[in-house]
């Protein structure tokens, strides 16, 4: 097989971003310069793109097993491949839950079996998802699971939730949070405040997620444990995640492109596409969490990709269930919402989570003996979300224009993308 | 026309009326919104002044038209008739005859609100093109026009000027 | 103006305008014969997911005052509700044959959701506690009617303001046709907010009450809002409620209102709802004619300006 040549992009190394071409011999980097040599590579023009280590989200819904109507591993990597992304961290509220660790290798082997993208699989803190008690966390890292959250709900008992960080800092696992206190949202559907007043629907203060950050951020001092904020929305809770790394805790966070790029103000049309958890927030939110990623103080971007079929979104916004799809908008999203340069883009979208991930093949600037698992991204490129590879398009950008797209995507020096079509 | 000619009109439609009916007893003049309603009222002056007071009402027919779906709605208007009209002898008064379909309308709603002896027509202009059987009992002028013209009546009460002008459509 | 979703998609104009089309509405009602062809031929479906008579009852009228055809769907009389679809549901009775469809239903926006669905207008008769446009005409109407005039009035909504839709309807409406409009409430039942509604907010009523033209009072309602608000109805009807004393402090000429149905003894007191100048039962008259003009406007092409 030949070799491949990236030429003519902007590319993110060790030493910074460098104008030049990446050659790729089988599954690894071979040389990284301006003006490489051609002859005997397949040349692949990427004049104006950014050249990076293939994109990871960590937080992802593939549905699978059990709620296959949805999206399943297979139409959710094309989807993860067609956004630029070379993994993804799956979410363990399926059908059943990823409390075991058969469970989880049944996802990471589909995900093989597929072979488009890295599915990792995440794994319940408690069994069953209950909260009640701990999953077999020891199976589960055996089976290759390294970040372990109840996603969907909080881990509510600040007790278990202790003893889970515990027993993962021995290993090094990480527990990543959804933060909700089920008091304090209730029934609400959207975020309390002006627009939730007018529409006269139950809201969600923006309290719900940050009393539960704060409680958490207590007991990770108290372990000295890592702890992973999940779908940062308000502007309480990024300070909350700001004094607690100046305090020294190991505590990562992420924000989700509906939550850079929209604000509650949206949902006074009432249309579902926008009913997600955590709700959007005031624009005031929107600043907060936009200057968090740009500077840092938020680590990574998570799109929380969750499919829903078309005839359970196509109902009155409160009978419809929470959240948006986001994988194939996440690039051109970030892009129009915060102003990151590529180094900070790659930082954000591959870096950070494949460190929070524990995921050594991935997130690695490009440079020589470094795995071929590359994405290609044009940042001008501008398209309209019309079309998703996704099952369900339960998406709040459909139809409308994005710019920022991926071209090309090489797993282990294969395409899985290649001008922008998704490849075998 | 010019306004001298319109009142002529009125005056000579008014002995007209009361010829044909000998005398004024039992008649209702109503006018047909929109200018009908002025020149309703003005005929029923020079009715005052020819024979003896006669009582005025109007009509609006947006209700009746059978052209809602294909034209801009109108204002819902004011429909008022002075006391009851049955076994009168009612005179409708519009500014223009055409079609005839805003007359077919008219006498729907007439016969929704009482039972007359006996109607009436009475227009200022008469241009032709019927497409309906309908046709005027007092006529202050026939003008022969193109389908495609446009005739219209301006009023003082209305429009501050009386006239009746003929032109192309714009 | 293609559909009636929401008050607040209204300029003053266009409600001044339907309001003046509705007194036309109300001479119609007068007749001997109180009926017109203008939809004659024409289909008006009411599909009412949550219990109403009155509304209901005062559309079907309407229409058939129009000379229009009525269809009426309310699930639990009819098999089409056995676990189908909103959308299904609504998109059956449109090939049934509708030309426009009037929705209640206790989910907020169904009928912006439905609007989206069909290919007729259609009338929100009310979506959860959002909106109750045909409500907030209809009592517009009846004041305007009373006094001549909105502008500048004094409007005193009082009671359950959280939870329910004619107060956001008739507030907006209200203050759009130039009255001053107050809320009257104990905090539990505000909104969250009303930093940027055009109206004035109090917990007494007692204060309000010598200065208002108008006195609108809320039902107390036990079917939406599950937790108890407030700690009893004795409470309530000391603090809110429009007793035969409160009546009397009120000033000349200003009058008493009420969507229905009435809790008589709790937010309004027998002897107030039987006062001859009380305006509930012309409300509902009103409502008829008013509602003749949103079919005729709806069906009769678009309002200009």
């Amino acid at each position: 097989m030949a070799d491949i040549l990236l030429t003519g992009g902007l590319v993110a190394t060790p030493q910074g971003m460098v104008s030049g071409d990446v050659r790729l011999a089988g599954e690894v980097v071979a040389e990284v310069g301006p003006g490489l040599a051609r002859e005997g590579a397949e040349v692949v023009d990427c004049a104006g793109c950014w050249v990076g280590p293939g994109l990871v989200d960590p937080h992802v819904h593939l549905r699978e097993p059990g709620q296959e109507w949805k999206e399943d591993v297979e139409s959710g990597s094309q989807a993860a491949a067609a956004g630029g992304f070379t993994a993804v961290v799956v979410m363990p509220n399926t059908d059943p839950p990823i409390d075991a660790g058969h469970l989880a290798r049944f996802v990471a082997d589909r995900g093989r079996q597929v072979g488009l993208v890295d599915v990792i699989p995440a794994g319940c803190v408690t069994a069953g998802r209950s909260g009640q008690r701990l999953a077999h966390l020891d199976e589960l890292w055996a089976a290759g699971v390294r970040l372990f959250t109840d996603d969907g709900d909080s881990v509510a008992d600040a007790g278990l939730l202790r003893r889970a960080m515990e027993y993962l800092s021995d290993l090094g696992g990480v527990v990543a949070q959804h933060a909700e206190d089920r008091g304090l949202a209730g029934s609400g559907h959207l975020h309390e405040g002006e627009i939730s007043a007018l529409l006269g629907l139950v809201g969600i203060p923006a309290e719900a997620e940050e009393v539960v950050v704060a409680r958490d951020l207590a007991v990770t001092r108290l372990t000295g444990a890592r702890y992973h904020v999940q779908h940062v929305s308000t502007a309480g809770t990024v300070e909350l995640v700001r004094a607690a790394k100046a305090q020294g805790l190991a505590v990562t966070a992420e924000a989700a492109p509906h939550h850079l790029a929209f604000d509650h103000r949206e949902v006074l049309a009432t249309d579902p596409a926008f009913k997600m958890y955590p709700p959007l927030r005031p624009p005031e939110d929107v600043a907060a969490v936009g200057a968090a990623l740009a500077d840092g103080t938020i680590d990574m971007v998570g799109t929380d990709h969750a499919p829903h079929a078309a005839h359970e979104k196509d109902v009155p916004f409160e009978d419809a269930p929470r959240g948006v799809i986001g994988l194939e908008t996440a690039v051109g999203a970030v892009l129009g919402a915060v102003s990151l340069d590529p180094a900070a883009f790659f930082a954000r979208l591959a870096l950070a989570p494949a460190r929070l991930a524990g995921l050594e093949h991935h997130g690695r600037l490009i440079a020589e003996g470094t795995p071929a698992t590359i994405s290609v991204i044009d940042p001008g490129r501008e398209w309209v979300a019309d079309r998703f590879r996704s099952r369900s398009a339960n998406s709040p950008w459909r139809g409308r224009a994005l710019t920022g797209r991926a071209r090309h995507v090489l797993l282990r020096g294969r395409f899985t993308l290649r001008d922008e079509e998704v490849r075998w | 026309m010019d306004g001298a000619d319109v009142r002529r009109a009125i005056r000579r439609i008014a002995h007209e009326i009361v010829e044909h009916n000998r005398g004024t007893a039992d008649l209702v003049v109503v006018g047909i919104h929109t200018r009908g309603v002025p020149l309703a009222v003005r005929l029923a002056e020079a009715l005052a002044e020819a024979e003896g007071p006669v009582p005025v009402g109007e009509l609006d027919i947006t209700l009746y038209r059978d052209d809602l779906d294909r034209r801009p709605t109108h204002r819902v208007g004011t429909t008022r008739m002075p006391g009851s009209i049955n076994d009168r002898v009612v005179v409708l008064v519009d500014d223009v005859l055409f079609t005839g379909r805003t007359v077919r309308a008219a006498l729907d709603a007439l016969a929704d609100l009482g039972r007359p002896r006996r109607v009436q027509l009475a227009v200022l202009v008469d241009r032709g093109h019927r497409e309906l059987p309908v046709r005027a009992d007092y006529v202050g002028k026939n003008l022969p026009t193109a389908a495609r013209e446009r005739v219209s009546v301006k009023l003082v009460e209305i429009d501050g000027e009386d006239a009746v002008l003929i032109g192309d459509p714009s | 103006m293609r559909h009636l979703l929401d008050i607040a998609d209204l300029s003053r104009a266009q409600l001044e305008g339907i309001l003046d089309d509705a007194d036309g509405f109300v001479e119609v009602l007068g007749r001997p014969i109180p009926k017109v062809p203008a939809l004659r031929g024409k289909t008006v479906t009411t599909a009412f997911f949550e219990p109403s008579t009155r509304t209901r009852l005062s559309f079907e009228r309407a229409a058939k005052a129009l000379s229009a055809d009525t269809m009426t769907f309310a699930p639990g009389t009819s098999s089409l509700s056995k676990g189908e679809s909103l959308k299904d549901t609504v998109l059956t009775l449109q090939a049934m044959g509708t030309d426009l469809m009037i929705i209640r239903h206790q989910a907020v926006g169904a009928a912006r959701r439905v609007s989206e669905w069909l290919s007729v207008p259609v009338v929100n008769g009310g979506d959860g506690a959002h909106q109750h446009p045909t409500q907030a005409l209809l009592d517009t109407l009846t004041v305007r009617r009373r006094f001549g005039h909105i502008e500048g009035l004094r409007v005193a909504i009082v009671g359950d303001i959280r939870h329910s839709r004619v107060a956001r309807s008739d507030s907006q409406a209200f203050s759009t046709l130039g009255a001053h409009v107050t809320l009257v409430a104990p905090r539990t039942l505000l909104p969250v907010t009303t930093r940027d509604w055009p109206v004035e907010v109090s917990a007494s009523l007692d204060k309000v009450l010598p200065d208002v033209d108008v006195v609108y009072l809320l039902r107390v309602q036990t079917e939406r809002g599950g937790a108890s608000v407030f700690p009893s109805l004795p409470e309530y009807v000391s603090r809110f409620g429009m007793t035969r004393e409160r009546r009397a402090r009120l000033k000349a000429g200003a009058v008493v209102m009420h969507p229905g149905p009435m809790n008589r003894g709790v937010e309004i007191a027998d002897e107030v709802a039987d006062d001859p100048d009380a305006l509930v039962l012309e409300q509902v008259s009103m409502g008829v004619a008013v509602r003749m003009a949103v079919l005729f406007r709806l069906l009769g092409g678009e309002i200009d300006g």
